[in-house]
């Protein structure tokens, strides 16, 4: 077995130089962030071929993080799949239950190599959040979590878990009051603090660096998947499915397909409570190209530049930008992306639970729900591996009230 | 019709000739109405401001502080949309001939179109744009439109800029270059610091354009030291504070034309 996780894009051809995949990346910054994000790009470069940050990065991924993670068939599960064969990939046995900790390890590392003491993160479903303030405890760094307040109440498990390793959390109150704003507020802390911050970013989203560097961290979640299935199906798989927010999870299991032609890569977005309804969060379903938080993608946004408010039963999923890396893969057409509902999102959620014992993050369920479209459009002779991005376990309330779990309430 | 950087240059030229600093006042389009904005930037204009800065609200002010937030919130909920603000910016011009710029992010000009954005501000009597969130490696497209139409591009340069970047960014700037005093977002500071100084001379090795000291300032006594090692002197949060702590619209223009006034004798007291 490989102990080497750390697996940065080999082709290294996308980005260029100035961060952009064909018409989309960047770096749409202030001055005053400038010189950090250089910093970020050039200690990244310098990490990137250091054989020493290897080896300590995929030490802890073996050792801390517990990689490699599990490639689960998931038989009962797929009778509703029309036939295919479904494999979860593990991402939510991994410490801290997500994939989040993949690019957080990494981060923490250079965080270390450029002689910062202080890290500022943002938060959604409070994967991100609980994952950096994990490796903050671990390396002894002082660490501030920014969380939108809606979704300090529908994720409070996690606020508690961040609070426990002795991260600060900072309830945001501005605007939509969920990821975005989350954003808004870790960039605001940024440019005041950025001699001793660096600003952990959570997702394959923000100006150049951040989308190729989490991806390159996420990157091993594919190629793990590949090689788990070719040992246990024989053969590439006909679709590797995500869901997307931002979308590490999806870049991290897709990166690795990319050149396999035949392999369809579909990301699952957020259709809330349906695209029609305006109630959502599909943004390369129903967004512009734009700029939010540091780069060019599609947005969610109205005819004069104003960002949507989005909306999303999966505080991870409620963002209304995408990285840059998937709008390029959408608009080449290697990528596809579907739109989830809520409701769908929920039951293939309880349908997980019930039929394979995993109980999957809301967010997870959307990529399990699009994995069900496509078994059925693939039918029998279907291969599908779906990332299993995180664990339920933040999302019990939310569940519990979806479908009245809680005592005196009746099983919807 | 072309736009008013000329006027611009002119009226920076003119304060330095009279041996002070010039007064960049900043306030948002459509706060508290649109009309009340207009009445606003006309009133800081009257208390002795030379320049203004009209902002474009976002939905998304990643630079601005609590109390921008808070007016460009109140705008966006009251429906404000770019005609109010280029409304704004002809009205405040055509009734006091001075230069008249805006301040907004990337986003609202880049989905609005470039050219149409550098067209209808140039014909508005716009002076130029402040894009804080554009930095110069972006700014070609910009640039371009912004040049034929007669606007000025005034650029940030921050206490982190280094060296080199300081003098590609003041290449390509032109009207003023905005130096942030201190590193963070728009808001009332107790002091400027001594970087502010520092920067401004960094800067001035690079460039003959004047050089203006935004975030922090709110007082007269701020205004005069900053004046007293730079060109003109931005205030914005300040502003912005007297009218939403004004107990109605008339009150707060009184309240801004007042601190306009403090502030023109400020920038007066080098």
């Amino acid at each position: 077995m490989s102990s080497e996780f750390f697996i940065p894009d080999p082709e290294g051809r996308i980005p260029s130089a100035e961060g952009y995949f064909g018409a989309f990346g960047g770096k749409f910054i202030p001055e005053a962030l400038v010189a950090a994000v250089d910093e970020v790009a050039v200690e990244y470069e310098k990490a990137k071929a250091d054989p020493a940050f290897a080896a300590e990065l995929n030490g802890l991924l073996a050792d801390y993080t517990g990689r490699p993670s599990p490639l689960t068939e998931v038989g009962r599960f797929a009778e509703r799949a029309g036939g295919a064969r479904v494999f979860l990939k593990r991402e939510d046995l991994n410490h801290t239950g997500s994939h989040k900790i993949n690019n957080v390890l990494g981060q923490a590392l250079l965080t270390r190599r450029m002689g910062k003491t202080r890290v500022i993160a943002e938060t959604g479903a409070g994967q991100h959040g609980v994952a950096t303030a994990t490796a903050c405890a671990l390396f002894g760094l002082e660490c501030t979590i920014y969380m939108g307040e809606i979704d300090t109440q529908r994720q409070a498990l996690n606020v508690a878990r961040m609070r426990m390793l002795g991260a600060e959390v900072v309830p945001v109150t501005s605007g939509s009051r969920t990821l975005k704003d989350a954003i808004n507020e870790a960039f605001r802390d940024w440019v005041a603090n950025v001699d001793r911050t660096h600003y952990l970013f959570g997702t394959v989203a923000g100006p150049h660096p951040f989308p190729a560097m989490v991806r390159d961290f996420h990157r091993v979640i594919g190629v793990e998947a590949r090689r788990q299935i070719l040992e246990r199906a024989g053969r590439l798989p006909d679709a590797a499915v995500a869901c997307v927010g931002g979308g590490s999870n999806a870049i991290g299991l897709f990166h690795a397909f990319i050149p396999d032609a035949d392999v369809r890569l579909v990301g699952c977005e957020p259709a809330g409570h349906g695209i029609a309804s305006g109630e959502h969060a599909a943004t390369l379903s129903a967004g512009e190209p734009g700029i939010l938080h540091g780069s060019r993608s599609y947005v969610l946004q109205d005819e004069e530049g104003q960002i949507t408010e989005p909306y999303s039963i999966s505080a991870g999923l409620d963002y209304p930008g995408i990285g840059p890396e998937h709008a390029y893969l959408k608009d080449s057409g290697r990528g596809e992306y579907r739109a989830v509902t809520d409701d769908d999102a929920m039951e293939a959620l309880l349908l997980l639970s019930r039929t394979e014992g995993i109980i999957p993050a809301i967010e997870s369920a959307h990529a399990l729900a699009g994995a069900l479209e496509v078994g059925r459009e693939l039918g029998e002779d279907g291969l599908i591996v779906v990332n299993l991005s995180g664990r339920g376990d933040k999302d019990m309330d939310t569940a519990a009230r979806y479908f009245g779990l809680y005592e005196g309430e009746g099983t919807k | 019709m072309s736009g008013n950087s000329q006027l611009l240059s002119d009226t920076l030229a003119a304060a330095k000739a009279q041996d002070r600093g010039a007064l960049i006042a900043y306030l948002p389009a459509g706060f508290p109405t649109v009309d009340g904005g207009i009445a606003a930037v006309k009133a800081v204009f009257e208390g002795g401001a030379d320049i203004v800065e009209v902002g474009l609200p976002h939905s998304d002010p990643v630079l601005d502080g609590p109390v921008i937030q808070t007016a460009d919130d109140i705008a966006l909920r009251g429906g404000v949309k770019i005609a109010d603000v280029l409304r704004t910016v002809r009205e405040a011009y055509e009734a006091t001939g001075r230069p008249v710029l805006v301040m907004t992010y990337w986003n609202p000009v880049d989905r609005y179109g470039v050219e149409r954005f550098t067209a209808e501000l140039a014909e508005a009597g716009g002076a130029g744009c402040i894009l804080p969130d554009l930095p110069v490696q972006e700014s070609a497209l910009w640039r371009e439109h912004a040049g034929r139409h007669g606007l000025a591009t005034v650029f940030v340069v921050a206490p982190s800029s280094r060296d080199e970047r300081l003098a590609k960014i003041t290449a390509a700037g032109s009207g003023f270059v905005y130096a942030a005093s201190l590193m963070g977002v728009t808001g009332t500071r107790t002091s400027v610091g001594l970087e502010a100084r520092t920067l401004v001379e960094r800067t001035r090795t690079t460039t003959e354009l004047p050089v203006c000291v935004g975030l922090g300032v709110s007082t007269a006594e701020h205004a005069a030291e900053v004046a007293g090692f730079a060109d003109g002197v931005i205030v914005g949060s300040a502003f912005v504070k007297r009218m939403l702590d004004a107990p109605d619209e008339a009150a707060g223009l009184v309240a801004v034309r007042e601190l306009a006034g403090e502030l023109a004798e400020g920038v007066r007291k080098r």
